[in-house]
């Protein structure tokens, strides 16, 4: 067991990274925090407007893209790698609707459906032309969040910068930031209540689409770097522990934020502690802090709960009706 | 200085996978990228030929390749697999077989339930359990992984509940929250296992795409044990299941213990999912719970014959992605049956006898036709009404002017009113007469009409000059007996809000073209 939990030595985890190969781990945790950033602001929208999985079948369905953008261009230029990707996100997002909206099949099987079928695709045709493309050894840097101080910096007027993905990454999670502060007002209020902002003259649709063309921008700029796994959790939990702490939007937003960079500097050292997947432990330490959210939030934490009816315990009756209810807000008309 | 050492090590240890020359990046984008290697060495120009043919993405470079494809190779495994010479390959279709039953069955009842997507949480919440079961037992123990992936399998189940009904959670984010979480933790685990001097030949990292050939003799056997128990607990328990899946309210009223049922399904659904690991992989085993179902679930409205629908599907696909692997020496089994349901779910979304897309168009497009016929016999009845209903037939110009079009446009819904039997057309094309037939249905949508605009001035107080519009649309809708209900609340009126006559129901049946009762002008399709 010693060998499969190494023993805690503080200095080991916690001092000698930052003292003896500071530039390594800083630009891990700087990788780490630029998308968990980037994830978790569009994914407090996914959460609000119930399309938190929609955001995990994008994350999956994604790869097809890749693929074909893969072997149409022969290139790994992320241009194309990035059209590959959003023509994956956008289709994945019609078809769930084609099959929701046309059909009596309900939205989670839809989801289900398109996102499995995508995937498979892709898995596919990537182990059918494993043997045939031959690929510069960066390639297979792809996804591997330790790899990033691997890369060569970037260069800027003879000054190294950073590596390139972290410079690619930072730009996308500063653009994700842009269109959120821009467009703040049709955001808050197309996820809230669809019908006012149909109202006030907010093209739904336009708003829906341009959400999932951005998601699809920054899952597949957060594969290159960071792999899904990160992804798909930070697309989700921060948002649903900041939704335990606030009710307000700017503050959830703020503490969603907050929580990426918690999660990506404690995953870090869980990482080294545990010499496990550095992206894995990031998200184990995120799921950590919503345990820590769900116990102790102060308007609806458990320990709350306990505090305030004495006899709670958790009733079977809604969790069925919970099932049962019917899907209120389909995505198709967000 | 250690540490240094020990980083060094890290770097080496992750920078050796950078050697082979393949597309790593996408696969290796979701998982470790040493645990994906098995993939992405396989052989497989034979597939060039096969992908070709399926994504039209023939190009130039490969023009070549399609030629020094062996076609003795391709034979020679097909002539393998359909003799079943090998012992791993027999165990490799029957579980295939028995998982895509298994899954079939129970992915009926998490489609219909809505809670498909609970079958995507367990897969991934079960990854921690099987490498807890690795541990437990240091190899590849099919009985501990079972049971390990079972346990920690509900306890995600449980969270997923936990969470939805003690925040404010809404269901799916619970569920994307346990799923990343608990993957999370398997990934954890399963790279912390590969650091141990036994870990590397473990295989646990199969586990992420699945492998047929990789299922053993004791697989099988646990499969069988699944399954029989799936089919025997449904068969028992087929009534309760039912009334749970559609109505959980009435379920409880009749007395069944609702939380019992829905803890055993999930109990069944994670034994399903773990035994569908090895074969499918932890990614896409939600596709075979839900596809197949899905598709069932287009072409039939009873649950019986879902369900075996359901098996049949996953059955076949099961088959056909053991197959398919096996073809392309060894290729990922799990995307080949997920591809086989997506395919069964493509063609029943489109040609589903009731549900399905092209029916649905079709359906759309024949109503459509027949209210334009329908259109045309009203302005066929109008032309004779304008005339006092002197003279049998109307010209095409007659027809058009009534209609507003042109002449031609005339001619092509008259064609259309021969090719139904609703009228005739004389004197070169240029005169139509009704048949009894035509005479009929024109009176009744004209009195559809008019019944309607009487209705809505005199019961619901609009302005007769608003009720034309929505007569315009009703009068296709409206069934026999409506209308005779309609003409009795209106007191067997006979003149419609603008003062033009209501053709009684004796007028629909009578079969004779003039209402006026001028008998003498009887006779249809033939000019005088």
């Amino acid at each position: 067991m010693t060998d499969f939990i190494p023993a805690f030595d503080f200095h080991r985890i916690f001092v000698d990274p930052w003292t003896q190969s500071a530039s390594n781990f800083g630009w891990i945790v700087v990788m780490g925090f630029l998308v968990t950033t980037a994830c978790s602001l569009v994914g407090n929208y996914l959460i609000l407007r119930r399309m938190a999985l929609v955001g995990d079948a994008i994350s999956h369905s994604v790869l097809p893209g890749l693929a074909i953008a893969f072997l149409l261009s022969r290139s790994r230029s992320s241009a194309a790698m990035f059209i590959g990707a959003l023509c994956a996100g956008v289709l994945t997002t019609v078809i769930i609707e084609v099959i929701h909206k046309k059909t009596r099949v309900k939205q989670d099987s839809a989801i289900g459906i398109a996102f499995s079928t995508l995937f498979a695709i892709g898995v596919i045709l990537i182990s059918l032309f494993a043997d045939k493309v031959d690929l510069d050894q960066d390639c297979v840097l792809y996804g591997e969040i330790a790899f990033v101080p691997l890369e060569p910096l970037a260069t800027l007027g003879g000054i190294s910068l950073a590596p390139p993905s972290v410079v690619r990454m930072a730009c996308i999670t500063f653009l994700t930031i842009l269109i959120i502060v821009f467009f703040y007002k049709e955001l808050l209020v197309s996820s809230f209540d669809p019908g006012l902002a149909e109202s006030m003259g907010i093209r739904a649709t336009v708003v829906h689409y341009g959400l999932m063309a951005l998601l699809s921008v920054v899952v597949v700029s957060a594969f290159e770097s960071a792999g899904a796994i990160l992804v798909i959790a930070m697309l989700i939990i921060p948002g649903a522990t900041v939704s335990l702490l606030s009710n307000r939007l700017p503050i959830i937003l703020f503490l969603s934020v907050v929580h990426a960079a918690l999660s990506s500097i404690l995953g870090l050292h869980l990482a080294i502690w545990l010499g496990c997947s550095i992206a894995g432990a990031m998200v184990v330490m995120a799921a950590v802090l919503f345990c820590l959210a769900w116990i102790f939030s102060p308007s609806e934490g458990l320990l709350q709960r306990v505090m305030r009816s004495g006899n709670f315990k958790p009733s079977d009756e809604t969790s069925t009706l919970k099932i049962h209810e019917p899907n209120a807000a389909p995505v198709s008309n967000i | 200085m250690q540490f240094s050492q020990e980083m060094n090590a890290f770097f080496q240890q992750t920078g050796k996978n950078r050697k082979p020359p393949i597309p790593g990046f996408c696969l290796s984008i979701f998982y470790s990228p040493s645990s994906i290697l098995h993939l992405l060495f396989r052989r497989a120009s034979i597939f060039y030929l096969l992908f070709s043919i399926l994504f039209l993405l023939a190009e130039s470079a490969h023009a070549a390749k399609i030629g020094d494809i062996s076609e003795t190779r391709m034979g020679e495994q097909a002539l393998r697999f359909f003799t079943f010479q090998d012992a791993s390959l027999r165990h490799a279709l029957i579980g295939s077989i028995l998982l895509g039953i298994t899954c079939g069955l129970l992915g009926s009842f998490i489609v219909v339930r809505r809670m498909a997507l609970m079958g995507d949480a367990l897969s991934h919440a079960v990854l921690p359990g099987v490498a807890l079961g690795f541990l437990w037992s240091m190899s590849k123990d099919p009985i501990a992984i079972f049971v390990g992936a079972t346990l920690v399998g509900l306890l995600g189940s449980a969270t997923v509940g936990l969470i939805t009904h003690t925040t404010r959670l809404k269901e799916d984010s619970a569920i994307g929250m346990v799923l990343a979480a608990f993957f999370a933790v398997g990934i954890c685990m399963i790279t912390m296992i590969q650091r141990l001097p036994t870990g590397n030949k473990s295989g646990v990292d199969k586990f992420l795409f699945g492998q047929a050939a990789a299922i053993s003799e004791g697989d099988v056997r646990l499969m069988a044990v699944v399954t029989v128990l799936t089919v025997l607990l449904i068969s028992v328990f087929y009534k309760e299941f039912l009334v749970m899946s559609f109505d959980a309210g009435f379920a409880r009223a009749l007395g069944f213990p609702v939380r019992l049922i829905h803890h055993g399904l999930m109990l069944l659904l994670a034994f399903s999912v773990v035994i569908s690991l090895q074969a499918v992989g932890v990614v896409l085993v939600s596709a075979m719970l839900i596809t197949p179902a899905a598709a069932a679930y287009l072409l039939t409205d009873r649950m019986k014959r879902m369900l075996w629908l359901s098996a049949f599907f996953g059955m076949s696909a099961g088959a056909l992605g053991a197959f398919l692997s096996f073809l392309g020496n060894n290729l990922p089994t799990g995307p080949f049956m997920v591809l086989a349901c997506s395919v069964v779910f493509g063609l029943a979304f489109l040609f589903a006898p009731r549900h399905g897309a092209f029916s649905r168009w079709l359906r759309q497009r024949s109503r459509s036709a027949r209210v334009r016929r329908e259109n045309t016999l009203k302005s066929l009845y109008h032309v004779l009404e304008s005339r006092n209903f002197r003279g049998e037939s109307v010209t095409m110009h007659e027809l058009a002017e009534q209609r507003r079009e042109t002449v031609e446009d005339a001619r092509c819904q008259a064609l259309q009113l021969r090719r139904h039997e609703l009228a005739t057309l004389h004197e070169d094309g240029d005169e139509i007469l009704f048949t009894p037939a035509g005479w009929q249905r024109a009176c009744a949508i004209v009195r559809n009409h008019r019944l309607w605009e009487l209705y809505l001035t005199n019961a619901a107080h609009i302005a007769a000059d608003h009720v034309h519009e929505d007569a315009e649309k009703i009068e296709h809708v409206l069934g026999e007996e409506v209308v005779m209900h309609l003409e009795k609340r209106l007191r067997y009126a006979n003149k419609d809000p603008h003062g033009r006559p209501i053709p009684s129901l004796q007028d629909v049946h009578q079969e004779t073209r003039a209402p006026a009762g001028s008998k003498e002008l009887a006779g249809y399709g033939k000019k005088d």
